[in-house]
């Protein structure tokens, strides 16, 4: 009888030894393509606003930033710029972009860009007294860092 | 002789070391790619030289004051969903000839002797106010780089079947440089 006793299937257990490797494999992933918040934001994070006709910008290590937007503090008002990480004049842009040359190497140097994240609230006065700063140290090469999606959208 | 075989090390824990590191890259993490709106600042000019006289119809005219209001050409009133209409008209009006005395075979605007001549004369001038918000500053930046890409786009289908993105860098530079340079001036703002 106990040749037709019925045998007590249960289901096969699914090997989990590769596991790791899956994971590993994921782990290295993000690993490489993971880029470090390299500065802390001094101001509130900026909002960026919107637009359609946009670039990417290649080669992050040519790429110098300079954040404008306001205060944490609400009691401050006025627009503030941050360069590296701490909140600094205008007046310091030029020997911000100066160390940022420094960095690089000769033939890199009319490569260099800057990016303005600015927050949609700011006023262009401040943009524009960047931009001729700028202008007075030939670093011509600017991006207006903005978020994909319809420019009429920024008015509302 | 009995042999001894060396102890294995448990591997069962490595997964979740794994796990962990995973979970930490995954956090920090930011894949975000820094897109925006690149522009050239013009190179500082020696203050003594007078600027080219031009002709007031081959400037395009974008006023934005510290309302965020848009004026065109000094007396139009205009919302920012038209402008980028207006200014493919003005370009490709092509009403004239350019410096070489040639016609704007290609344009296929209205031909209006009141308008632009040549798209390669057309001048886009843009002043705002120092106070104007920089999102309504940036919305009029792309609706005026976005004529541009408009009108590039429309040669490039018809010259070469191809949308302009997809052309060749030799014809991508012919076409900024000899059909439809992008000419936007900015003016010092108002205070």
């Amino acid at each position: 009888m106990s040749k037709f006793r019925k045998k007590k299937k249960g289901m096969p257990g699914i090997s989990t030894a590769s596991l790791p490797d899956i994971v590993f494999m994921l782990l290295f992933f993000f690993m490489v393509t993971t880029v470090m918040r390299e500065t802390e934001l001094k101001i509130k994070t900026p909002k960026l606003p919107q637009a359609d006709q946009i670039q990417k910008l290649e080669r992050k290590s040519l790429v110098s930033y300079i954040y404008v937007g306001k205060s944490k503090d609400a009691s401050i008002g006025g627009d503030k710029i941050q360069l590296n990480d701490r909140i600094s004049n205008i007046s310091d842009i030029k020997s911000f972009i100066f160390s940022e040359r420094a960095t690089h190497a000769e033939d890199e140097i009319p490569y260099l860009t800057t990016s303005i994240k600015a927050d949609m609230e700011a006023n262009v006065g401040t943009i524009t007294d960047i931009k001729q700063e700028l202008r007075d140290i030939n670093a011509l090469k600017i991006n207006y860092s903005t978020r994909k999606g319809s420019a009429i959208d920024n008015m509302k | 002789m009995a042999r001894r075989e060396t102890p294995e090390i448990n591997a069962g824990s490595m997964a979740d070391i794994a796990f962990l590191l995973l979970i930490f890259f995954l956090v920090t993490t930011t894949m975000d790619i820094d897109t925006g709106i690149s522009r050239k600042l013009p190179e500082k000019q020696d203050p003594n030289i007078k600027p080219p006289i031009l002709k007031e119809k081959n400037v395009f005219e974008v006023l934005v004051n510290r309302r965020d209001e848009i004026l065109v050409e000094g007396d139009t009133y205009m919302q920012i969903a038209d402008l980028r209409e207006a200014t493919v008209k003005f370009i490709d009006n092509g009403g004239g000839k350019d410096e070489n005395g040639e016609e704007c075979t290609w344009c296929e605007g209205n031909k209006d002797p009141e308008s632009s001549d040549h798209p390669k004369k057309a001048i886009i001038s843009l002043q705002s106010d120092r106070g104007t918000s920089y999102g309504t500053y940036i919305s009029v930046q792309n609706e005026l780089v976005a004529a541009y890409s408009v009108l590039r786009n429309k040669y490039a289908n018809k010259k070469f079947g191809q949308d302009f993105d997809d052309l060749s860098d030799e014809q991508q530079k012919v076409i900024k440089k000899d059909i439809y340079p992008q000419i936007i001036s900015e003016a010092e703002p108002t205070k």
